[in-house]
């Protein structure tokens, strides 16, 4: 009897490991989204840089693009940014929606931050964000080329998370959409 | 039977007799106490059962958020992007509650499908930042770069 | 000095704890003297390497070096100088230097203080701990690293320490703890090093028992501190959550009570051999287990630390190795080591095994009710949280039981002890406590405002005087009723003595404040007043106060009491400028028979605010109880005794590893 119980931690341990294992896969502090796999919502905002250019979902269909929530309150953005800038640099489209934000402010952070955006919509009131359901900034969607979500990240994102998170699933979908 | 085997014996039962009450009595208090998490979309199609004890959570709505004129009962909107949940509570909410933030509100989903919350949670991500921290962050830089230039 | 010298000297240390690691175990197999004595120099050289580090990360928060990702994310020019310093441990990255700095400091003084150890088992000690520190050292440089730069974009500005954070509980909270948790690695260290030479025996429990006395008692001041903190930094008045980094770490707490007392009956009496090494494994796998819990995010908490499942899943490989390798060490080798003598009936042995089955049985149930939702996420079974009332529907009947059976301690002796004078001896501390029970509740009990006997409070009073009544009954019959005796008790007897009746304390002061705590939310306009119980509380409004790195809402509440002596108390909410967090800070009138504690919630329309008044008898004891148990556990620890044996030690310590029996 006792030649077994000894080993009854030991069988307990790895027990208890594999599912902490499988647990590492589950973040308890993302609630679950509703939007992944589904439309991206319709919206109608005027682009950040021109007020008479209105652009619409229509625009975002065709392409792989990532939409980044930003904003030049957001301290995480500017941790982010240089990530998108290198992004933009290997042709990954970016779009972004300039969230809750003063136009002057925004158009003054890409001066001096850099621009990755092939465009940014200027979402001042935040109504595409409630859409979204965005908790804040910054938070990045992956839409395919049909104008779906493909997946969501919030908070920021740097060289590790593109390559455990988006990187396949993108390649993924730039071959989808060919 | 021998007397050190019938004795082991005895501790063996014991021990399985005991294991297997602490097992009972541990699966009726997770039973007891264990409390489900449901999203506004869940709670909208019925997946929630109502009367029980529940955490729902999500976005609080933009002006949603009402208090009572002589009482400490408040009501607000959560949600999840696709659904809307109303909630009701009476006491005081938490520090980082706000609108356009996370929320989780424990409590009991009545007949008109509004959770009547005992608690609300105001969730906190580490790399958020709401808007009116950064004007707050603003105002730093701005008083931080007036004492420079005035150091000049 | 700058961050690249800090990263340097933890590089530094890495190297060293690899040697620290190889060359001591290596040698000890071999036989090789200065290879074992290799271990020592190396253990103090990385405490020194890592101690340089420490101070580097401390001046660039000094130096408001924002170029420094943790420094931009975790301070502020704002911020007070001595909350720059304490900014250091504040967040996951310097907390983790902060803990491979101490666990590199408990090395150390391993080092200098082994010196009554055979070589051979003081090198195997510090390799375990050489081992540990890389493990660790590792996690730091590659997943956390403090030191590394945000370049080529550096902010102009950090985002400022959390408010929470920026208050003297959490100035001294984490070290405590971390003392205590990585402090019991050093139990570990050495029943892993018993274990690799078959050499465990009385001996080893006398080397061993002041390290695993000094790691406990830093776990239950550093409880304590973050449970005071807790009370008074939130806010709200609860001092106790259930939440999963507290459990994180009370489960090692009570493993570690465990084998505070299980080592006392391997040392005195040769018994429980492997339960005790077990126990020592156990109570560092649960630390470890808690340091995943909190650094992996796996579990959602108040206190943890930014989600990363990188991290996670690097503490999680080390847990597996770390604690798999033990464990399968134990499976194989804790059979050759048979118990020595027996005990029968009602014993000394007795006492200490039901501590024991219940602080075990305990820890158990918190584990089962903090991994819960974990194990229901992971089979799909829903997104679940557990509440208070699992844990405490476990855990206070079990410390019921173990009170009552602490009561006999001190008469019961080593192998046999007659169940009549045990009988005898309780019989009149019994009827007083029972008494005792009896007569306050009702005295306390109001029927015009409808409040019943509390049989909470009942059992709390019974249980503490109980305690109290049967340690005094100890001392006086030990002491034959002349202080002149006393002088020739032991530091361990007298730390035993201390640490029960603090634990009666704390437990009195748990049950009496849960009993009678009155809580009232209300909605007060300027002028308001409300009587609870024996005191009125009149709101006087709230005006604003600037201050140098937040503003507050500064609410006026006058209390009166029976006497008519009125205290005037100042809740503020206040708004952090640099972080824009809010935080509610609450006034308490403290006084040993009961604390009143008021906090500003939210303001209401017009001049109205929410406002929470609270009136918790007796809360104080919880904390004094916990210095009480501490204060015990270092009596203990530093008896005389121990450093008496070294002489004697000494002259068999050239026998190196081979057993003494």
């Amino acid at each position: 009897m006792n030649k077994f119980a000894v080993f009854a931690p030991l069988a307990l341990f790895l027990g208890l490991s594999m599912i902490l294992f499988l647990g590492l896969d589950k973040d308890p502090s993302i609630l679950p989204s509703a939007l992944v796999d589904k439309e991206f919502p319709e919206f109608d905002l005027m682009a950040l840089d021109d007020e008479h250019r209105q652009i619409t979902r229509e625009e975002l269909l065709g392409d792989v693009t990532l939409v980044n929530v930003w904003a030049s309150w957001c301290y995480a953005c500017s941790v982010e940014h240089n990530m998108l800038n290198k992004l933009s640099d290997r042709g990954v489209k970016i779009v972004g929606l300039n969230y809750k934000d003063q136009v002057e402010d925004a158009m003054l952070w890409l001066e001096n931050l850099g621009d990755p955006f092939v465009y940014s919509v200027s979402d001042i009131r935040g109504r595409l964000g409630l859409d979204l359901g965005v908790y804040g900034a910054p938070e990045t969607f992956l839409v395919d080329a049909q104008g779906i979500i493909r997946y969501r990240r919030v908070g920021v994102i740097d060289e590790r998370v593109w390559r455990n998170e988006f990187r396949d699933l993108y390649a993924e979908l730039l071959v989808e959409a060919q | 039977m021998h007397p050190l085997r019938r004795q082991r014996l005895q501790i063996v039962i014991l021990i399985i007799f005991a294991g297997a009450c602490a097992s009972a009595l541990i699966i009726y208090a997770l039973g007891q106490n264990a409390n489900f998490f449901y999203t506004p979309t869940q709670i909208e199609e019925g997946q929630a059962p109502k009367g029980t004890f529940i955490r729902a959570g999500g976005m609080v709505v933009e002006g949603s958020v009402k208090r009572d004129d002589i009482s400490l009962a408040v009501e607000f909107s959560v949600t999840d992007g696709a659904a809307i949940l109303r909630v009701r509570h009476i006491g005081i909410l938490p520090d980082l509650f706000a609108e356009g933030e996370a929320a989780i509100a424990a409590g009991r989903i009545d007949d008109n499908n509004i959770l009547q919350a005992t608690e609300v949670l105001a969730k906190h991500d580490e790399k958020y930042t709401p808007p009116e921290v950064a004007d707050s962050m603003n105002a730093t830089y701005q008083s931080r770069q007036e004492a420079k230039a005035e150091l000049k | 000095m700058s961050p690249e010298l800090g990263h340097l000297a933890v590089i530094a240390a890495l190297c060293l704890s690899f040697f620290q690691a190889v060359i001591p175990m290596v040698g000890s197999f071999v036989g090789h003297r200065s290879w074992m004595r290799l271990g020592h120099s190396l253990a103090l050289g990385q405490f020194v390497f890592l101690g340089l580090a420490f101070v580097c990360l401390i001046s660039v928060f000094i130096q408001d070096d924002f170029s420094v990702a943790y420094v931009a994310n975790n301070s502020n020019t704002l911020l007070p100088l001595h909350y720059k310093v304490s900014a250091v441990w504040g967040a996951h990255e310097g907390s983790l230097l902060l803990w491979t700095l101490i666990l590199a400091g408990w090395s150390g003084a391993i080092a200098l203080f082994s010196g009554h150890m055979p070589q051979t088992f003081s090198a195997r000690v510090l390799s375990i701990l050489g081992f540990i520190s890389l493990g660790f050292l590792l996690f730091l440089l590659f997943t956390s690293n403090p030191f590394e730069r945000l370049l080529p974009v550096s902010p102009l500005e950090g985002r400022d320490l959390n408010p929470l954070l920026q208050d003297f509980g959490l100035i001294a909270h984490p070290p405590m703890l971390y003392m205590g948790y990585v402090g019991s690695s050093v139990p570990f260290a050495f029943a892993i090093a018993a274990l690799i030479g078959g050499q465990f025996d009385s001996a080893w429990a006398r080397w061993s028992r002041p390290w695993i006395n000094t790691s406990w008692v830093f776990l239950t001041l550093g409880i304590s501190l973050g449970s005071w903190w807790a009370y008074y930094e939130l806010g709200w008045g609860g001092w106790w959550f259930w939440d999963p980094v507290e459990n994180a770490s009370f489960m090692p707490w009570l493993m570690s009570t465990a084998l505070v007392h299980s080592v006392a009956a391997t040392e005195k009496r040769g018994v429980f051999r492997s339960w005790t090494l077990l126990l020592a494994i156990l109570s560092f796998s649960l630390s470890l287990l808690g340091a995943f819990l909190v650094r992996s995010g796996i579990l959602t908490s108040v206190h943890s630390f930014a989600n990363d499942p990188e991290r996670g899943i690097f503490i999680l490989w080390f847990l597996v190795i770390v604690v798999g390798a033990s464990l399968l060490l134990f499976a194989i080798r804790s059979p050759q080591m048979a118990n020595s003598t027996t005990h029968r009936g009602w014993s000394r042995e007795t006492i200490l095994l039901v501590n024991n089955v219940l602080l075990v049985t305990s820890t158990a149930t918190i584990f089962i009710g903090t991994l819960y939702p974990l194990f229901s996420d992971v089979f799909q079974l829903g997104k679940i949280s557990v509440g208070a009332p699992y844990f405490n529907f476990f855990f206070v009947p079990l410390m019921i039981i173990l009170m009552l059976a602490l009561g006999f301690a001190g008469f019961t002796r080593w192998g046999s002890t007659d169940v009549n004078l045990l009988l005898r001896r309780g019989l009149f501390p019994g009827l007083l406590s029972f008494f005792i029970a009896l007569l306050v509740p009702a005295l306390l009990t109001d029927s015009s405002s409808g409040s019943s006997y509390s049989f909470t409070a009942g059992i709390t009073l019974f249980v503490s005087a109980w305690v109290l009544f049967m340690t005094i009954e100890d001392i006086y019959l030990k002491s034959r009723g002349s202080w002149i005796n006393t002088k020739r008790f032991t530091g361990s007897y007298w730390g035993m003595v201390i640490a029960h009746i603090g634990l009666a304390a704390c437990a009195l002061g748990v049950g009496m404040s849960s009993s009678y705590d009155e809580q009232r939310d209300l909605r007060m306009m300027p002028g308001d007043a409300v009587k609870i119980s024996d005191y009125e509380f009149r709101f006087g409004g709230v005006n604003r106060v600037d201050n140098a790195n937040f503003v507050a809402f500064r609410g006026e509440v006058s209390v009166t009491d029976k006497t008519g002596m009125t205290i005037n108390l100042f809740p503020e909410k206040r708004n952090y400028k640099a972080g824009g967090q809010v935080m509610t800070e609450a006034a308490i009138d403290a006084s040993l028979a009961r604390d009143l504690y008021v906090s500003l919630g939210e303001p209401l329309q017009g001049e109205a605010w929410a406002v929470r008044l609270q009136i918790k008898p007796l809360v104080r004891f919880i904390w004094l109880g916990s210095v009480l148990i501490g204060f015990g556990g270092l009596l203990a620890a530093f008896d005389k005794r121990y450093r008496r044996r070294k002489k004697v030690l000494d002259g068999q310590s050239n026998r190196g590893g081979l057993a003494f029996e």
